[in-house]
């Protein structure tokens, strides 16, 4: 009996397999890295969450040009400087038919402070959620918070039925202690895409939910990810028509992919910005021949340093023209980005070697460069140019280029801060300018956790003080002049090297069309297949 | 016999805990792993927490002791990655690297004799000399290159193998097999080929040069006076003489084929322990790391002993003093 109900409920899954529409549009592609969890709140890590942001979704969307559209929340408003009501959207269905309600936004939000999850920092930004009726909640902040809604696009809304029947309502920790959770292989949002098949590493498949709330730009119905480490391989798969489209490519690539038929590499200044950071926190530097006093507290030193460095020539040589050199830690795509002061500094090597001199190192002194070496694109090329750059001003650097796992492990606050000078990358997790602020500018604070990727300890009060306001002013003229002041102070007295926005390269066949993401994301939303 | 298998079977006990132990001692070398496993924004008394739960601030001795205590009992952990555990993980990924590391040892062997053989029969001909040339190639060019070449030539100009994968697998039980299915058996080609070659060349020019010894040997002259055909002799008498030190070869080199597939793998994407092994490294995920080289060092040791049972078979000279 069993067996011939099984028959049975094959050959019905035949006749429908048979049924289906023919023109099933699929969309092939790789990427360098992989999927290591489907669970949204396991990691905070941008290809992981833009994956997963076709599959579940925020209250807020990004849209193809990161900025904020109405998602799960149809619109909301300030009530007071510290609450803001959100009208969420009617009629909208998870995956597995479970209505979406208040009670699923009460529910992922608790979900992201509870113990394994790596979204603490979002969730965090919210105090309590208050349910007014079945589609309206009140939202409360620690804090006035203008930008609160720039950082709900990734805090992805689970449903609390489903997460409650399968187990799952703390995030899957990456200790390993909460065994076996079921959201980590397996998915149920509202998003326009499902999983169809998952083995982490191997192979993903997303089929397009019918019954999704929106009308999509693209037309694409199943969605094939592999993970190809090897940067040869990866591109050999697009060139040969296996897949639609690859990325990231090696900047050495990009030719060769114009040249192939049928491909090409679509580029575009990341929303990431490259930087270096002097130590100017110690009283001596940790890896230098001066000792007894630190040079890089002295402004001249930092400025000779910033006018040794050719920032054209980089993007020339080392990313094939690709780069967009900047003199501001946060990019244009960035809210709050300041244009007035995104002229980098002057590439002047007299000039450099003059206030060296004036500063009391005329004949230059040694300092070790820490650099991650497979984290950031030709980030080992880019401190090398940088250290044969300074010889010529006669700054010997010894640079120390690592794997990304011993880079991060020397240098974080965890290894207390182990460098006297640093190449780092940030992209603001809220794509907004108080992250950059927050994090790279304002003195360390270990107690409130601000200034944790101020790896230099980079401190000046009136910043700090401008960066509290920059938090919590919702007048946005105000809050305008004020980011201008700080990022101002900070050019002024060289607290950085900026030195490009790197670049986003993608091999895409001619067969499909898609957004390219400031954020490196990839939405499906927007992909056409031909 | 029994006793022997049983002695092997400690020694590769200690074998084990030997490798574990200095993998273990290696793994803080290569980096935290903690910033693999949380965002760029998680606070720092968060990264510190997960540190403590992970028990990677317990002395290094505590830490070897927990993981060859819950090993005896088969347990390997968590992947810090995956949030999965990594029996589960590596025994999805066994099939993938054993189904490759079998084909191409079958094709390192039944080339890489009858290659050796023939050129060792016919020293001056022609094809020999062009064998031998080309197992230069196959001795001196690295396994990334060659891998690279081949899908280049037959992946990209020709189009007629598949650049990277597995193709579509049937599952049997846990077991996943690319042997059933058309574009299984077409993903197999290139991987194998490229991780067979360098076996090949190296069983070919053993046999060959085992070859040319036995034939200048007195009882290879005497079969010869005998009058027995030339079949007989190379075959029945020089070959079968040729063979225990091509077993020995050939065992050793068996192991490599599973431990060295780590190149091929990631090369041709293809999804099986190697694979899950490097990108294990790059992302410190110590478990998998530790799980795979006591695996890996298992292998070795069954391989060795499978090797040493062989020699039994092959030469009569060790029945007759076990007798």
């Amino acid at each position: 009996m069993k067996l011939r109900t099984g028959l049975l409920v094959a050959v019905a899954a035949a006749a429908i397999a048979v049924a289906a529409p023919a023109q099933a549009k699929t969309f092939k592609f790789a990427f360098q890295g992989d999927l290591s969890s489907l669970d949204p709140h396991s990691l905070n890590e941008s290809f992981l969450l833009a994956t997963l942001g076709n599959v579940y979704e925020g209250l807020v969307l990004y849209g193809p040009d990161l900025e904020i559209m109405p998602g799960l929340a149809e619109s909301w408003k300030l009530l007071t400087p510290t609450t803001w009501e959100f009208k969420l959207r009617q009629g909208v269905k998870f995956h597995g038919g479970q209505d979406f309600n208040a009670d699923d936004v009460i529910f992922s939000w608790q979900r992201t402070l509870s113990e394994g999850s790596d979204q603490k920092v979002r969730g965090g930004q919210i105090k309590n959620i208050t349910k007014v009726d079945d589609h309206t909640i009140v939202v409360e902040t620690p804090a006035p918070n203008p930008i609160l809604v720039q950082d709900l696009p990734y805090l992805l809304i689970m449903d609390k039925e489903w997460s409650e029947e399968n187990n799952a309502t703390n995030a899957t920790s990456a200790a390993g202690d909460n065994t076996g959770n079921y959201a980590n292989l397996n998915a149920n949002g509202t998003g326009p895409f499902m999983i169809e098949s998952h083995k982490a590493d191997v192979k993903t498949v997303l089929k397009r939910h019918e019954g999704y709330w929106k009308d999509i730009e693209g037309n694409v119905t199943e969605v094939e990810f592999t993970p190809i480490k090897e940067a040869p391989t990866r591109v050999a798969a697009l060139i040969s028509g296996e897949l639609d489209m690859v990325y990231p490519v090696p900047v050495q690539d990009w030719e060769r992919l114009d040249d192939a038929d049928g491909v090409s590499a679509l580029t575009g200044p990341e929303a990431r910005t490259i930087f270096i950071g002097f130590d100017q926190g110690r009283d001596e530097l940790l890896y230098s021949n001066i000792k007894g006093k630190n040079p890089f507290k002295d402004q001249r030193v930092r400025a000779a340093f910033v006018h040794a460095v050719d920032l054209e020539a980089i993007k020339e040589k080392i990313m094939r023209g690709a780069a967009t050199p900047t003199g501001l830690l946060a990019a244009p795509q960035i809210n709050g980005f300041v244009e007035s002061l995104n002229t980098p500094y002057e590439y002047n090597p007299e000039k450099s070697k003059a206030l060296l001199a004036e500063a009391g190192y005329p004949d230059g002194f040694e300092v070790t460069l820490d650099c991650p070496n497979n984290r950031y694109v030709n980030d080992e090329k880019i401190c090398q140019a940088v250290t044969s750059m300074l010889a010529k001003v006669g700054v010997k650097v010894d640079l120390l280029a690592q794997p990304k796992s011993k880079y991060f492990g020397k240098v974080l606050s965890t290894s207390g801060y182990d460098t006297s000078f640093y190449l780092l990358g940030w992209t603001p997790g809220s794509m907004d300018v108080e992250n950059v602020l927050s994090s790279l500018i304002v003195c360390q604070d270990e107690e409130n956790k601000r200034g944790m990727f101020n790896l230099g300890n980079y401190c000046n009060p009136k910043v700090d003080e401008l960066t509290a306001a920059i938090g919590s002013e919702t007048d946005q003229a105000k809050r305008t002049a004020m980011i201008e002041e700080a990022f101002k102070i900070v050019k002024d007295e060289v607290g950085y090297m900026p030195i490009h926005q790197q670049p986003i390269a993608w091999g895409v066949s001619d067969r499909v069309t898609v957004n390219q993401r400031a954020d490196n994301g990839l939405d499906y939303r927007y992909v056409t297949v031909k | 016999m029994i006793s022997f298998i049983l002695k092997r079977l400690v020694q590769s006990v200690i074998v084990m805990l030997t490798v574990a132990l200095i993998a273990f001692s290696m793994f803080r070398f290569v980096g935290d792993p903690i910033n693999n496993m949380v965002g760029q924004d998680t606070s720092r008394a968060d990264r510190e927490a997960l540190t403590e739960r992970l028990g990677l601030n317990d002395p290094f001795i505590v830490q070897f002791g927990r993981f060859a205590l819950n090993a005896a009992q088969g347990d390997f952990g968590f992947s810090y990655k995956f949030r999965q555990p990594v029996n589960k993980l590596i025994l999805e990924r066994m099939s993938a690297t054993l189904e490759l590391s079998f084909v191409s040892a079958v094709l390192a062997l039944a080339i890489g004799i009858p290659a050796g053989v023939y050129t060792a029969l016919k020293k001056k001909g022609f094809l020999s000399r062009g064998i031998m040339t080309l197992s230069l190639v196959g001795v001196s060019l690295p396994t990334f290159l060659i891998g690279i070449l081949l899908i280049l030539l037959f992946g990209v100009v020709l189009r007629w193998l598949p650049t990277f994968g597995r193709g579509d697998v049937v599952a049997i039980g846990g077991w996943t097999t690319g042997f059933l299915t058309v574009s299984g058996l077409k993903s197999l080609i290139l991987p194998s080929i490229t991780l067979a070659l360098f076996q090949m060349t190296l069983i070919m020019r053993l046999v060959r040069a085992e070859m040319l010894e036995v034939l200048r040997t007195d009882f290879i002259k005497f079969a010869r006076a005998r009058g027995l055909p030339d079949r007989a002799v190379h075959f029945k008498h020089a070959l079968k003489n040729t063979l225990v030190p091509v077993i020995t070869i050939t065992g050793l080199q068996l192991g490599s084929l599973i431990a060295f597939a780590i190149i091929t793998e990631s090369v041709f994407q293809w999804p099986g322990m190697g694979l899950l092994f490097i990108q294990a490294i790059s992302d410190v995920d110590i478990p998998i790391m530790a799980a795979y080289l006591v695996l890996i060092a298992f292998f070795f040791v069954i391989i060795n002993m499978v090797v040493d049972i062989l020699y039994y078979a092959v030469d009569p000279r060790l029945r007759a003093d076990d007798a």
